[in-house]
């Protein structure tokens, strides 16, 4: 069942964004009993009497045949109970565990509001540093599935919004497995969003690297005359970007920011810098998104430095529509990206 | 006459915890009214055999949660009182260094993972501690208190099915004084008892007088002794009236005389004290010992507390993150 997938034997190799996720975790239970799995369906009944082939192993699949190898007392399915869950793994990583939580879909984290803005993230500092809460809230994020409004959210900008929280966004099979590895060894409740779009995206993994390091960005392309800094399934569609782009003389540098809390600020605006154009995208939508807050923190400081103005590609200030050509035009796509750094060189 | 007797030595000893509680709730009241002290707090007076009958069964690394209304269970605990004082007035020496107040005391070297001021915010986390001692398999229990008004909160019925169905050593501890703030109980709860929503859960619930020590100290130890061996969670419904309002200054005009009366007549400490009398103890040297004892103490610690430094604001935003 594992043949794919377990490190001893894929080395440095090429596997999917969710074989990635699966052997950072498998890694992380391996080194540390300490490193428990909780969530919906991420045994899928393995255990509890159904046969382990039909076994779900979360809902895309990350955490299948987990349960082989670790027992159901480290691959705990649960009830579906958002904020009791939630509750559990903050009492949890309070007590001396390292939970990693899967709340499925982002769209079910309100569910536990409470729990992610007034528990997780708060109890170090209310407590004057006396606790850490070294947790995982794992969950997906995004549109394209014509899953609708109640399972298509992406929440950047809401958990960045919560001071103590760490969120990161991987774009990439290499990043999800890296920075995984780092938000379980990490001290801080880390909210960490996988992008539905990017589970079956291969690419380059070495799982001997170990962790990448929270709070760095990520740079998935080399170029001089614009920055197109995207988070997570937005980065990829950057890239897309990039090679239009291209074709018409227009060299685009493209970051993924990966670690939206801590920001690597200085990094951006040293980036930034150099080619005096910024496009920021991200799936969320358009208020007080991360986009927002970039293009402000970064305008901020390279202000007279800028060739152009800072544009912004996010979705549509709305919920997530339903009908794929409405889905199409609500959410950020590489020809928008396309025309807002053609905007940028004055070529809009 | 609970049914229930402690050997006399054990009660004379909870007589004077629950005393000291009581006082030093009512001097923090009285020190809350001189307006120095910031933000709010809330009285434990009236619940203090809960505290002390369920403390009594823990062990230092057990842990429990709180709420706002927990200065009694951060003493039962064994918190110290001049850091636990200083926390009250936002001082740098505080038990959480001002960063909490009187609503998030937090002492992780006596177990309490602090108190809470979401109502039912710390009842998941005890399970989740639970579910830590349970994998780590340290024999730590998990206890949580809580009020009636925190078990018509979703999270709080999500939690008790989870400690069920994994069976963890968890106590849950429904403090239940007849008011939510300003709203009874008779008319927020559905059941005429809040220990039956224990069978929901498939777990067992009893409901027991918080004035009468013994039977709390008694169903506590039922329990934290079923938790121990592995047999799973329990609720306790322990019964009280609110002594003083919701929070300290509270005018209480929602309430009728003969209510707060009915507190006053159930108060707990007179009850343990002619209890104490009746067994043959000179309960008014034991209370005068204990009062001259916690008098000094708290004089120390509410002077020591007014004098100490502020937290350097440089730091205000210390402690967020670990790295």
């Amino acid at each position: 069942m594992f043949t794919a997938t377990d490190p001893t034997t894929v080395g440095s190799a090429t596997m999917t964004f969710l074989d990635a996720l699966k052997v950072a975790l498998q890694a992380c239970m391996r080194a540390n009993p300490r490193v428990v799995l909780l969530g919906e369906d991420i045994a899928g009944g393995a255990g509890q009497g159904a046969p382990l082939e039909g076994a779900m192993g979360g809902t895309f699949g990350v955490t299948k045949g987990l349960l082989e190898e670790f027992g159901a007392a480290r691959v705990l399915d649960t009830p579906i109970s958002e904020a009791g869950i939630t509750a559990a793994t903050v009492g949890a990583a309070m007590a001396g565990l390292r939970p990693v939580t899967d709340l499925m879909w982002a769209s079910f984290a309100p569910k536990a509001f409470d729990e992610i803005v007034n528990q997780a993230s708060k109890m170090r500092f209310m407590s004057g540093g006396q606790t850490s809460v070294p947790m995982v809230l794992r969950m997906a994020v995004g549109g394209g599935l014509r899953a609708a409004a109640q399972h298509s959210d992406t929440h950047y900008a809401l958990f960045t919004n919560i001071p103590g929280l760490k969120v990161v966004a991987p774009a990439t099979p290499s990043e999800a497995h890296g920075l995984l590895v780092a938000s379980i060894l990490d001290d801080d409740p880390v909210v960490f969003l996988e992008h539905m779009a990017l589970y079956t995206v291969r690419g380059p993994v070495d799982p001997s690297a170990g962790p990448m390091r929270l709070g760095e960005l990520g740079v998935l392309r080399a170029g001089s005359d614009v920055t197109i800094a995207g988070v997570g399934h937005s980065a990829i569609m950057a890239l897309e970007a990039a090679e239009t782009l291209a074709a018409s003389g227009i060299s685009a540098e493209v970051l993924s920011l990966r670690s939206l809390q801590p920001l690597d600020l200085d990094g951006l605006v040293a980036k930034v810098g150099a080619t005096g154009r910024l496009v920021v995208v991200e799936e969320g939508p358009a208020r007080c998104s991360v986009a927002s807050d970039i293009a402000a923190q970064v305008g901020e400081l390279l202000f007279g430095d800028l060739r152009a103005p800072i544009v912004r590609v996010t979705s549509n200030h709305s919920p997530v529509p339903f009908s794929p050509p409405l889905e199409d035009a609500h959410r950020p796509s590489s020809s928008k990206i396309v025309v807002a750094a053609r905007r940028t060189m004055g070529r809009g | 006459m609970s049914a229930h007797q402690l050997p006399l030595g054990e009660l004379e000893q909870a007589y004077r915890r629950m005393l000291t509680i009581r006082l030093f709730e009512d001097r923090a009241r009285r020190e809350f009214g001189k307006g120095d002290m910031p933000g709010f707090v809330h009285s434990y007076a009236g619940a203090e055999a809960i505290a002390t009958g369920v403390c009594a069964h823990l062990t230092n690394a057990d842990m429990i949660t709180s709420t706002h209304r927990g200065h009694g269970h951060c003493l039962a605990k064994g918190v110290e009182i001049i850091p636990m004082v200083a926390e009250l007035y936002g001082r740098a020496n505080g038990l959480c260094k001002g960063r909490g107040g009187s609503m998030h005391i937090a002492d992780f070297s006596r177990g309490i993972l602090g108190a809470n001021a979401i109502v039912a915010g710390g009842v998941g986390i005890a399970v989740g501690a639970a579910l830590a001692a349970r994998t780590l398999g340290d024999g730590r229990v998990a206890t949580t208190f809580f009020g009636d008004g925190a078990t018509s909160q979703g999270v709080l019925h999500e939690s008790m099915n989870l400690a069920s169905i994994w069976k963890l050593p968890v106590v849950f501890v429904c403090e239940n004084n007849g008011w939510a703030e300003s709203t009874p109980s008779s008319y927020a709860v559905s059941v005429p008892r809040i220990s039956l929503r224990a069978a929901g859960y498939s777990m067992p619930g009893a409901t027991v007088d918080a004035s009468d020590y013994e039977a709390v100290h008694e169903v506590a130890r039922v329990a934290v002794e079923r938790a121990r061996r592995g047999d799973g969670p329990s609720f306790i419904e322990a019964v009280y009236r609110r002594i003083g309002g919701h929070f300290a200054g509270d005018p209480e005009g929602y309430r009728s005389k003969d209510d707060r009366r009915a507190a006053r007549d159930g108060d707990v400490i007179p009850r343990t004290f002619g209890v104490l009398q009746s067994r043959g103890l000179d309960a008014a040297m034991i209370t005068a010992e204990v009062e001259r004892d916690i008098v000094a103490r708290l004089d120390d610690a509410f002077a020591a507390a007014r004098a100490s430094e502020w937290p350097d604001v440089q730091g205000a935003s210390n402690y967020v993150y670990s790295n």
